[in-house]
């Protein structure tokens, strides 16, 4: 928000082709970037560097080498910003990117919120102000859709740890205030032994969050890929085999329903988000109707939508169903059970359905590798469409959740330090208030409400 | 018609009120207090101390901006304490019990000795408005008073109603006369009301009271005055105690046996109440299991035996009230003198008000204290204090006075109240100060009062007194920044003397000052250069040198902040005409029009993406006005 302090972003669309951009803006733009940067002699800075120029060397995440790369530093005003602005190009792929970003942000630089930098380049006169317009409407949309998915993007269970561990740390906070606001009803005698114990186990979440954050456990980035099909369809043994031990599995959901499941897998660094759903069939069971309703829902978000066929039975009403349903969305069809005795061939199923068949068996592993190759290539020929503020915002979660730890971190030294309540209820506040963001709440009043619900005070 | 012309007109003397005319009257200009009796000037209705957590605060930077309360309380309390003093300096709070007679009448006679001031017994009935400008007041007899600008300090008068269970009595607190006609006038200026409720408990015989069942509660042996101006020598006397008991089972089975019959619980009451400071009804029905809560015995002055109940205070009925005060141990035996009650009074949304108080849609009508929704004699104070510059500025054509949230408990107090929806009563509270680690009571002069001084309330006395204060502590903080001492025999031995770990390399002397286990006075011994400073240079020198890690954090955020604030908005922008604002934030900021950027980010509704399109926006209206 503040304008002079320093931003960061993915400067390219997020795909695993060409080039990655990150961009850094502001104040303090060039000396982070030197921070991570290394020449191949080793002996290059660039605080002393021209103006537009370009080097080639190495970004280091500590002592690890994230790749190889070439910078571009522009000095302001004549940088897209009006700011000193530095371009790390990268050898593209969403990881890499994502790491190069990350590494700024840990060096110093914040994550830039949606439509930042055409912002500030307004702000900063450099662009026309007939424009005013479209920026404004960047900004609008770029933050409604950052707004939207912040929450979506988070997996439920760390949607209610991060909102278990705000509750505990503000009724720490509010115990502490009620205290100073009116020391002669309610007493912090002895509080510094038994906070400290507190403290420590919350900051053994946060830290737990942010390493799950960084290796990709906290987040449902990814395509949404969404499982359909009847029951029996073969749906639970097509995701058994596509998250099977040659595959990272990288984590069950707790917190999705009975007849949900949901895993997330990598297939050459492109994450996938896969729903298993309930088969799809009229039924007047009331919680298998719940699970199918839900199913349906899933298959409209989806980005990409598999639909498991029965090779072994003809087509029925319940197909129809599900056929209309998808008619518009990415799809890729699986004939399954092929190997045993089809009643239903690839072309019947194309004429249907105007979307690509494959023919597999999911028990025997039969075309589970073409399937693979098939998504990875309608995602890199644009077919699938990943929006790259989804990973921006995840990045921007990792950073509250980082800051968060941070200020939990100097709560612990300033007990330790020995220094009173009132120090460091400050920066429990600011814990508070950083795992707010991430789950997308503001803190408003509700130290006070949590002061006057919790505790009685005098008069 | 009988016409009066004055600059100023203030309705109401009470802790805004007295503030408000007094600053007025202290800026040269002609002015006018209304009261509905002179008896009630600087009135104490409720509980007999002035200052406690973050109050105190409120008080000592009113005193350094050059009001009168501080000053006051010095000249009439009868115990004084400083609360909080176990935790961090931020926090310490100065309290002091008053003879709430003796303060009374102060107060009055610094009024009626007060040049350019009048004082006159009257209920304002109307205010006089032309094309959007208040022009004056009339009062019940019809006389109109003309003035450039009026401050409405009203307190809990206006339609007050009073209740102590099943009887209600339309007054205002103490039995004194309410304000009914004021009302009206101020909806047909359509100003926005709301009603609020408070209570205070009941006063006791000390004569039916058994203090020996109770513990006591003496004052600190060393007194610190709340004024900057008061000598500490002048302050030193005897004090006088309060006493401690508490309620039990039999306490609460009462009041939760007569529920149906408390005017909240029944309904009657249809204000909003604070929830700071519960009546006894409250908490028990709240925090049921709680075994007993703690009532606090506190004089209400030397030449009186009446004894306020802190902690007990109710709306109900007369006999509940005896039957459930005689449980408490000490009060076996107590007559009630004044009976407990509730009280519910008009006040308005302050959202309509700038942050120099004065009215948004009507200029030069400013406003002050409960009448703003805030509760408190402090917190009123600080408004009228505020909003008595602010009118003296605005008519000796000056920029409005304001003080921001970094600058001072008062400002949070006043962007709080014109910012977010005050729902209940507005206390202040330490909590609610998001840069307290500077807004410290210790250092409210060294923030406060060179502002004072550019406004006219402080000498020049007074101020080059601080200068002086200035430049000591900074000499001092630089000599021990850099002032380095070795690992030497003697330097070792006093460490370890005081469980601090042994210096390998040297040292400078503010290091060993951050040190947890030390400070300025312990180090003394091994700071062979210093100089005698006063005790006010050395608590500063202290503060800023241990505490610097914490208070540089602040100052930077601070910086953050300023920067927000900076950037202004137009008070009569029509926010429709932003395309791309989300449509609760298009309504908010028609509704408050924040007087910056900074403020309409504070407003709940508006998001950080809201304030991006507005400076887009703003940068672009800028542009092409150029």
């Amino acid at each position: 928000m503040v304008s002079g302090d320093t931003i960061a972003a993915i400067a390219t669309a997020m795909s695993q082709s060409g080039i990655g951009i990150v961009r850094v803006s502001g104040e303090n733009a060039i000396s982070i970037v030197n921070k991570i940067y290394r020449s191949k002699s080793g002996k290059k800075t660039l605080n002393h560097v021209e103006s537009h120029t370009i080097h080639y060397g190495y970004i280091y995440d500590e002592d690890e080498m994230v790749d190889e790369v070439m910078v571009m530093v522009m000095k302001g005003p004549r940088s897209y910003t009006a700011e000193d602005t530095v371009e790390i190009d990268c050898h593209g792929g969403v990881l890499v990117v994502r790491r190069i970003l990350e590494t700024v942000i840990k060096n110093g630089a914040r994550c830039a919120q949606p439509g930042e930098f055409t912002k500030r380049a307004f702000l900063n006169g450099r662009i026309d102000l007939s424009k005013a317009e479209a920026v404004i409407d960047i900004i609008h949309s770029k933050n409604e859709f950052a707004l939207k998915n912040s929450v979506n993007q988070l997996k439920g269970s760390v949607y209610e740890k991060i909102k278990d561990i705000r509750e505990k740390i503000i009724y720490e906070i509010a115990f502490i205030e009620s205290a100073l606001d009116d020391p002669e009803h309610i007493s912090l005698d002895g509080y510094n032994d038994e906070i400290e114990e507190k403290i420590v186990d919350l900051q053994k979440e946060t830290k737990k969050l942010y390493e799950n954050a960084e290796n990709g456990k906290m987040l449902k980035e990814g395509i949404k890929t969404v499982i359909v099909g009847k029951p029996n369809a073969g749906k639970s043994s097509l995701l058994n085999k596509l998250i099977g031990e040659e595959r990272a599995i990288v984590t069950d959901i707790a917190g999705t329903t009975r007849d949900i499941l949901e895993e997330t897998i990598f297939l050459n660094g492109l994450g996938l988000n896969i729903i298993d759903t309930a088969g799809i069939r009229t039924t007047e069971d009331i919680v298998e109707k719940i699970g199918v309703e839900k199913a349906k829902k899933y298959a409209n978000d989806a980005d990409l939508i598999i639909y498991v066929v029965d090779a072994l039975v003809p087509l029925d009403a319940n197909d129809e169903d599900i056929i209309q349903m998808i008619l518009d969305k990415n799809v890729i069809v699986l004939l399954n059970k092929t190997d045993m005795h089809p009643v239903i061939t690839e072309e019947s199923l194309k004429a249907r359905l105007d979307k690509p068949v494959l023919s597999i068996s999911a028990k025997e592993n039969i075309g589970i590798d073409i399937l693979e190759d098939t998504i990875k290539n309608m995602f890199f020929h644009g077919r699938i469409n990943m929006n790259e503020e989804v990973f921006i915002t995840n990045v921007r979660q990792k950073e509250a959740i980082g800051r968060a730890d941070e200020s939990l971190r100097m709560v612990l030294q300033s007990i330790r330090d020995g220094m009173p309540e009132d120090f460091y209820s400050i920066d429990l506040m600011s814990a508070y208030s950083s795992l707010g963001e991430v789950i997308g709440v503001e803190v408003g009043e509700d130290l006070v409400n949590k002061i006057f619900s919790d505790f009685c005070m005098g008069k | 018609m009988f016409e009066e012309f004055y600059d100023v007109v203030v309705v109401g003397a009470g802790h805004a009120g007295c503030e408000a005319a007094l600053a007025c009257a202290r800026l040269g200009l002609k002015t006018i207090v209304f009261t509905v009796s002179v008896n009630s000037i600087a009135l104490m209705p409720c509980n007999p101390n002035i200052g406690g957590s973050s109050k105190g605060h409120l008080v000592r930077e009113l005193d350094a901006l050059g009001g009168e309360m501080g000053k006051n309380i010095d000249r009439t309390f009868i115990q004084s304490k400083m609360l909080n003093i176990s935790k961090g300096p931020a926090v310490h709070s100065l309290r002091a019990q008053a003879d709430k007679e003796e303060y009374t009448k102060n107060m009055r006679m610094v009024l009626e000795n007060q040049e350019n001031l009048d004082i006159k017994q009257a209920e304002v009935t109307e205010i006089l408005s032309q094309d959007g400008k208040v022009t004056g007041v009339k009062i019940y007899t019809g006389t109109v008073y003309h003035a450039k600008c009026v401050i409405l300090c009203t307190g809990t008068y206006l339609r007050a109603r009073c209740l102590c269970g099943e009887a209600i009595t339309y007054t205002g607190p103490n039995g004194l006369q309410a304000a009914n006609s004021l009302t009206d006038s101020l909806l047909s200026l359509g100003i926005e009301m709301q009603r609020f409720k408070t209570g205070t408990p009941a006063r006791m015989d000390a004569r039916s009271i058994d203090f020996d069942k109770m513990e006591e509660q003496k004052g600190d042996d060393r007194i610190i005055p709340f004024s900057f101006s008061t000598d500490p020598e002048s302050v030193q006397k005897e004090q006088v105690s309060c006493f401690l008991t508490y309620t039990n089972e039999k306490t609460h089975e009462i009041i939760r046996n007569n529920l149906d019959r408390s005017p909240i619980y029944a309904g009657i009451i249809e204000g909003t109440g604070p929830r700071y400071c519960p009546s006894i009804e409250d908490k028990v029905v709240k925090f049921s299991d709680k075994k007993r809560h703690q009532v606090f015995l506190e004089p209400e002055g030397l030449s009186t035996n009446e004894w306020y109940v802190a902690g007990m205070s109710s709306s109900l009925p007369e006999d509940v009230q005896i039957e459930m005060y005689r449980t408490v141990p000490g009060l076996e035996n107590c007559k009630i003198v004044r009976n407990a009650y509730a009280i519910e009074y008009d006040c308005i949304k302050a959202r309509q008000l700038k942050a120099s108080l004065e009215f948004k849609n009507i200029e030069g009508l400013f406003s002050g204290g409960q009448f703003n929704g805030s509760s408190g004699y402090e917190e009123a104070a600080a408004q009228g204090l505020i909003a008595g510059i602010n009118a003296a500025m605005k008519i000796l054509e000056k920029d409005p006075f304001i003080i921001d949230r970094s600058e001072g408990y008062i400002g949070v107090l006043i962007d709080d109240l014109v910012t977010k929806d005050t729902l209940e009563p507005y206390r202040m509270m330490t909590s609610r100060a998001e840069y307290r680690l500077i807004l410290r009571q210790d250092n409210a002069d060294i923030r406060l009062r060179e502002k004072g001084y550019f406004i006219g309330l402080i000498s020049q006395k007074q101020y080059d007194l601080l200068k002086q204060k200035i430049a000591s502590i900074e000499e001092e903080v630089k000599r021990l920044e850099s002032t380095h001492i070795g690992a030497s025999k003697e330097n070792q031995i006093f460490l370890a003397n005081h469980n601090s770990t042994e210096l390998k390399t040297s040292t400078s002397l503010a290091e060993l000052i951050r040190r947890p286990e030390l400070n300025y006075e312990i180090i003394a011994l091994i700071d062979k250069d210093r100089t005698e400073l006063p005790d006010e240079v050395k608590e500063q020198v202290n503060i800023n040198i241990k505490y610097a890690g914490y208070i540089k954090r602040q100052l930077h955020q601070v910086e953050q902040f300023k920067k927000l604030e900076s950037k202004k908005l137009p008070n009569d922008f029509d926010y429709k005409l932003i395309k791309g604002l989300r449509l609760e934030a298009m309504q908010k900021l028609n509704s408050y029009r924040p007087s910056s950027i900074g403020q309409a980010l504070r407003i709940s509704g508006v998001s950080p993406a809201d304030i991006s399109v507005l400076l887009v926006y703003m940068e672009q209206m800028k542009n092409n006005h150029e």
